[in-house]
């Protein structure tokens, strides 16, 4: 009958499925010889190190992404916690004369109390969710904007740059050969791709995603695990503000402003599916890289910055159709 | 019950509501050990509620469960609970994207912290011999067909240990001989001593699998009995509370003159049918027979524009839409009620007018407007025809009960007076009531001159066709006229003669 013949086609999907997370390899090769092409200096250490740090905070903005969209839901209000997080923590520590609050807290203090912020919105966001029952798209597009505008009333719009030390110091310190952003985020994108490939709690997200009800009778508690992910969100997309305030020296009034859309871009080209379920923390990895390389030819051609959302645009749909050719696999 | 050290569930005194409704209403339940006990009844009479209630996924307001004579776990203690019962829900609970071995120990992928794939793997082959299962075990289950994810769900169930297994409606979306390959299991599982609970629509799967039956009916406990002892007529009486019969298929007399309303001359959509030839003339109900991979429901599909055939003609009412085209179907005359009515039937959120009259939009007002009253005064026509149960014709279709809203879907198709009728499945998961309602509205429609294509895994269904042309393996094999036995149309069907 047709039993062997079904066997033998799901043995072959899966060899195939096992590369789908590696679908953006070949295009980030083409993207490494083309860079070579177009200037001699792409290819260097130098280049290519800074390459990776100017993609680590949006990078780990992509982890928190992708994992919310592995568990079937959205946060677009990350972008708003990149600039206001820092901000506020920022202004908590320093004195009035150079834009803060002036409430003498201890500037040690300024990282830890930035995570929490980062945590608290994730855990506000989760409590809209999953208690109110409402849309997270709709919850996190209302709390974007209030997160944003939190940043700008308390700022007065303006930008700060008296940082505390241990803020510049994770911006510009050089760990082992490489910047300290560079290895924060590496370590945490391989926490990441340990936990959802190895740890219960990560496997939870992949159910949740493809099927709450299922993963209820299954016994996972769906509600606490999603709140966890919007917090461990939050704190990611802190500590993305905090890399990228101490690489910048400063918080504009619009840090993270717009970033969403390039954090969707990179989870869903490496692969991460808008319905949960599918997708890995590898594959958006390699969805970030192509950005960053992308983005870094461009510079390095010198295109005009007008003319780069739209080149920007072109290649993350080209990158999606070759994704989608290699890996076989409707979109969705 | 004789002795209570048999009994292995029973729920007494079971009250549950839901805001205003009653879901059941001091009902319960007791099963002896090693039985497989139907529990029947028609939509909304409380069997999911009581399923739920048994599995421990909600509590009941009154009542209580034991499980041998002990009360049942708190509700919070999920793997207490699934030790005591095993449930095969109505809703597959497979996750597609996941491995078939992650969904064999979803959420217990390890007894440590770091799970080891090679490891699972292992265990999941071992859970698949167990219970002979020729599934490969690294494969996603979203490859596997509705047969096979239904058996692993079995096997995931019965792996926590319990040896009490609820199978809630597992042949709805099953095709005979898989219906035939589930029930062998279930006997083996039988002999091992296993307990079953059976949920299904389908009275003849009653006696033919189970020994003991409760009939539910209107959310309260009618009658149990042993399967023997209670004769078809009477279990259907207790169903609906009333002396019921079988649907009777009207006589009918198709003219030979009649001319042909729906045709199709070497129609092939590659491995799915072949070279078939079909010819329905106007008053003519003709039935498609066969197993799943026979190619009938293609073909129907293929006969509404659903499906693009890649050779031969479709000829609707003496045009030739264009192939592959719905609108085009539409235009020419054809009215359809598709396989799935959840993912292809109807809009849920919208409401029974909306959905009911949707095909007919144009006729309802001018320049692409549509007129509110026009369009609640054909939908009331249509509910009061078809006697849909609701509160107007602004009820949405997804509040209705699976019987109802196969109604709203039939009346679509029949909205604008088809002159070819094209019905899959009418009667999958409704209800005896409702299905005489949906058959005899098929009838009408014949009656009133239109030639209908009726495709159905119900024997009893195809009693109303004039023939019925049985498909085996993508071509048409046979055609039997009315009066034709069971025995010869499931011979039939299998390819045997």
């Amino acid at each position: 009958m047709s039993e062997p013949r079904t066997l033998v086609r799901a043995g072959a999907r899966l060899r195939l499925g096992r590369f789908r997370d590696l679908t953006l390899v070949p295009v980030i090769v083409v993207l490494l010889i083309a860079g070579s092409f177009v200037d001699p200096v792409f290819l260097t250490t130098g280049n290519l190190t800074n390459v990776l740090q100017q993609q680590s905070a949006l990078a780990l903005v992509v982890l928190a992404e992708a994992l919310i969209l592995i568990a079937g839901k959205f946060d677009l209000s990350l972008e708003s916690t990149v600039g206001m997080a820092p901000a506020v923590a920022v202004m908590l520590v320093i004195p009035v004369s150079a834009g803060g609050f002036g409430l003498g807290i201890p500037s040690g203090l300024a990282i830890p109390l930035c995570l929490l912020i980062g945590a608290a919105i994730g855990a506000f966001n989760g409590f809209l969710i999953m208690r109110f029952q409402l849309s997270a798209f709709v919850v996190t597009l209302a709390m974007l904007i209030v997160v944003h505008g939190l940043q700008l009333g308390l700022t007065g719009g303006k930008s700060l740059f008296a940082l505390p030390e241990s803020f510049l110091y994770l911006g510009g310190a050089t760990w082992l050969g490489l910047p300290a952003a560079v290895w924060i985020t590496g370590l945490l994108f391989a926490a990441g791709i340990a936990a959802l490939a190895y740890f219960r709690a990560g496997r939870a997200l992949y159910a949740i995603g493809g099927n709450a009800d299922a993963a209820r009778a299954a016994g996972i508690r769906v509600d606490r695990v999603l709140w966890v992910v919007f917090i461990v969100g939050g704190t990611l997309a802190a500590l993305a503000g905090v890399l990228e305030t101490g690489r910048l020296g400063g918080i504009s009034a619009n840090q993270g402003v717009g970033w969403i859309f390039m954090v969707f871009a990179a989870a869903v080209i490496g692969g991460v599916s808008m319905d949960g379920g599918k997708g890995t923390i590898l594959g958006a990895l390699t969805g970030v890289l192509v950005i960053g390389l992308v983005e870094n030819i461009l510079t390095l051609k010198g295109v005009p910055g007008e003319w780069k959302q739209l080149v920007y645009g072109v290649i993350i749909l080209v990158a999606l159709m070759i994704s989608r050719v290699a890996g076989g696999r409707a979109q969705d | 019950m004789t002795s209570t050290d048999l009994t292995v569930v029973e729920a007494r005194g079971i009250t549950k509501r839901f805001g205003p409704t009653v879901a059941l209403d001091n009902a319960g339940i007791a099963i002896r050990a090693g039985e497989t006990h139907a529990l029947v009844g028609r939509n909304g009479a409380g069997k999911s509620t009581l399923v739920s209630i048994l599995t421990g996924l909600q509590r009941p307001d009154l009542g209580e469960v034991r499980f041998a004579g002990e009360p049942a776990p708190p509700l919070a203690d999920r793997d207490a609970w699934r030790r005591l019962v095993a449930c095969v829900y109505q809703r597959s609970t497979i996750i597609p994207a996941l491995t078939v071995a992650e969904n064999l120990f979803i959420n217990r992928q390890t007894e440590g912290r770091v799970i080891n794939w090679r490891a699972l793997r292992a265990r999941a082959r071992a859970v698949l011999d167990q219970y002979g299962l020729d599934i490969d075990a690294g494969a996603p289950a979203g490859t596997l067909g509705i047969e096979q994810r239904q058996l692993v769900e079995i096997a995931r169930a019965l792996s926590f240990g319990a040896r009490f297994i609820i199978l809630d409606e597992p042949t709805a979306q099953l095709d005979g001989p898989a219906i035939g390959r589930l029930f062998e299991r279930m006997r083996a599982l039988r002999e091992q001593g296993v307990t079953m609970m059976f949920i299904s629509h389908h009275l003849e799967e009653v006696y033919e699998i189970c020994q003991t039956v409760t009939v539910f009916r209107d959310a309260r406990h009618v009658l149990t009995r042993p399967v023997a002892e209670l004769p078809h007529d009477a279990l259907v009486a207790a169903m609906t509370g009333e002396a019921a019969t079988a649907y009777q298929a009207r006589k009918r007399q198709v003219r030979k003159r009649a001319p042909v309303v729906l045709a199709a001359h070497g129609l092939t959509l590659a491995d799915r049918f072949r070279d078939v030839d079909l010819a329905v003339r106007a008053g003519e109900i003709v039935g498609l027979a066969g197993s799943g991979s026979s190619g009938k429901v293609g073909l129907a599909e293929s006969l509404v524009g659903l499906r693009r055939p890649d050779a031969g003609t479709i000829t609707i009412n003496g045009v030739t839409p264009r192939p592959g085209d719905v609108p085009a179907a539409l235009r020419a005359g054809v009215g359809f009620v598709p396989q799935d009515r959840h993912e292809q039937g109807f809009v849920p959120l919208l409401s029974i007018g909306e959905n009911a009259t949707m095909p007919i939009a144009h006729k309802l007002g001018r320049f692409g407007a549509i007129s509110p009253s026009r369009r609640r005064a054909r939908a009331a026509g249509m509910i009061e025809t078809l006697d849909i149960k609701t509160t107007g014709p602004d009820q949405p279709v997804g509040d209705l009960s699976g019987g109802n809203a196969q109604k709203v879907v039939l009346a679509r198709a029949l909205a604008d007076d088809p002159a070819a009728l094209v019905v899959i499945n009418p009667t999958a998961g409704v209800d005896i009531k409702a299905k005489r309602a949906l058959l005899g509205s098929v009838e009408d429609a014949a009656a009133r001159g239109a030639g209908a294509v009726l495709v159905s895994d119900e024997l009893d269904d195809l009693r109303i066709c004039d023939r019925v042309l049985v498909m085996f393996h993508g071509r048409v094999t046979k055609e039997l006229p009315r009066g034709w036995s069971e025995s010869e149309l499931v011979a039939a069907m299998e390819g045997i003669d």
